[in-house]
């Protein structure tokens, strides 16, 4: 399987400028989630009707499988402006079991109250195991149990499908 | 009973930390990587919640043996920031008077399922006779031991020194003071030879001083301008009054016109030197109020920065230790 990098992202463009006018999304805060959120969101930032720098944010502390898997190693910072009552684009490259964003969503409030979260995802992988959705999505994808999507970046960003065994 | 060596026993199969017991033996890539994890809790301060729930409904006692309401109140705020449940136990205090042994002690908290012991003792090797004769599930912080480590101490220093100065290679660094009764001297002189820097010197009288510091690398001096001579950083450590039995020196005066930092000693090493001290300072007997008031002064930075390396070095053990339990749990 080959991935149209360029469709998928021209694709998140359009429909977050659409997006941010029909819901009224004044300067918003778009948020890139490391390390792939990140190169993605300095893709599409032009596209986003903003003055704000892109914001990042390194989940390694929220995560929910501390227990199991211990600490996971640290591939970035977070760096937030002040949020409160901020709109807020959250962006990453692919959303699974939606347990980053999560985890992503509850380190934003820990920083303030946003005014809304809207999230932005280049790859929707249809395996969701909780109750979390993307309100721009580049493309749905349905990939084989033994396939896993790999972003290289941040330039040139590349993108493959990788097969595990 | 068996004594093992510290070095093999704070870390697990995959070389992990899972007790922090001492800095000896430790790698660069290990106390790295505390710095970084440091760092990133550091900006954790401009959090309005300032929590993170990396530790949540794990259970961690400050085990002090021996006072310190600076070190005991950081680590408190440092497992708090991670969501942990802390207890404060001042066992000086409290059951060992009644006659209570230190396993007897240990055995009881470990059967309330704690998860991480921080223990300060007045003997050295404390926490690491506790590491390897109680509890084997239970993470062991060495707050401080004897005249032995005090290896978060140390750590914050080297977090001051990188956030001032950038990097640790070809840097000049006098440590000045009590050596003898400082476990923060052993240890931050382990930690800076392992990060890079080749120019460390203890300074102070000869009967504070003990020669075998040369072993370790480091340079050792009687002469506090020569010591001073060109340094970045200069690390002045408290007059141990409690510990100086004899008599080691004449008087604090004495000392103070010999060793004492002032403008005057200051301005013999570099212009954009920094000084530290790991507190709680005497002024007017190590330290003038002029310099410890200074912005060249970064003490309370380091103490900022205590909360965060302590933070990391409560996450990264208690990390191996799951890993480590894990890894067990597989086997079975």
């Amino acid at each position: 399987m080959t991935l149209d990098l360029d469709k998928a992202l021209n694709s998140m463009k359009q429909q977050l400028a659409e997006y941010c006018q029909q819901h009224n999304l004044e300067n918003p805060i778009v948020v890139g989630i490391h390390s792939g959120g990140v190169w993605v969101a300095n893709e599409i930032l032009n596209a986003v009707p903003t003055s704000e720098e892109l914001a990042t944010l390194d989940i390694t502390f929220y995560r929910d499988d501390f227990t199991r898997a211990g600490l996971h190693p640290q591939v970035g910072h977070t760096n937030l402006p002040a949020i409160e009552d901020r709109h807020v684009i959250l962006v990453d490259d692919v959303l699974m079991s939606g347990r980053t964003i999560r985890a992503a969503m509850n380190e934003i409030f820990d920083f303030g109250r946003p005014a809304s979260i809207t999230l932005a995802i280049l790859f929707d992988l249809n395996s969701r195991e909780l109750p979390i959705r993307a309100d721009i999505v580049g493309e749905k994808l349905t990939l084989a149990e033994n396939q896993r999507i790999k972003l290289s970046g941040p330039t040139p960003l590349s993108v493959s499908v990788m097969e595990t065994h | 009973m068996m004594r093992s060596d510290p070095r093999a026993l704070q870390l697990n199969e995959q070389g992990q930390l899972k007790h922090f017991l001492t800095l000896d033996g430790l790698s660069k890539d290990i106390l790295t990587e505390i710095l970084d994890r440091a760092e990133s809790f550091l900006s954790m301060g401009e959090q309005s919640v300032k929590k993170v729930p990396l530790l949540r409904g794990k259970t961690v006692v400050n085990l002090f043996f021996e006072n310190s309401t600076r070190t005991r109140t950081t680590f408190e705020l440092a497992a708090k920031r991670l969501s942990a449940d802390v207890i404060n136990l001042n066992i000086a205090t409290s059951a060992t008077s009644k006659g209570e042994s230190l396993l007897d002690t240990l055995q009881n908290l470990e059967a309330m399922q704690s998860d991480m012991f921080v223990v300060r003792h007045q003997d050295s090797g404390a926490p690491h006779f506790i590491a390897e004769n109680c509890t084997p599930n239970v993470a062991i912080i060495n707050a401080g031991d004897g005249r032995h480590a005090h290896p978060t101490q140390a750590m914050l220093d080297m977090l001051t020194i990188r956030r001032h100065k950038g990097q640790f290679e070809g840097l000049k660094v006098a440590i000045v003071g009590d050596i003898l009764h400082s476990r923060v001297a052993r240890s931050e002189l382990h930690a800076l030879k392992t990060l890079g820097v080749d120019d460390v010197r203890l300074v102070g009288p000869k009967t504070l001083v003990p020669e075998y510091f040369r072993d370790m690398g480091a340079t050792i001096c009687h002469d506090l301008k020569v010591g001073l001579d060109d340094v970045d950083v200069v690390v002045m450590l408290r007059l141990q009054k409690e510990r100086m039995a004899g008599a080691l020196l004449p008087s604090e005066s004495e000392f103070y016109r010999l060793y004492g930092l002032t403008e005057e000693t200051l301005a013999w090493a570099k212009p954009d030197a920094i000084v530290m001290h790991p507190g709680p300072i005497n002024r007017g007997v190590e330290i003038s109020s002029e310099v410890a008031d200074s912005d060249r002064a970064v003490i309370l930075d380091q103490v900022t920065n205590g909360i965060a390396v302590r933070m990391a070095v409560m996450s990264m053990a208690m990390s191996g230790q799951m890993q480590e339990q894990q890894a067990a749990g597989d086997e079975d």
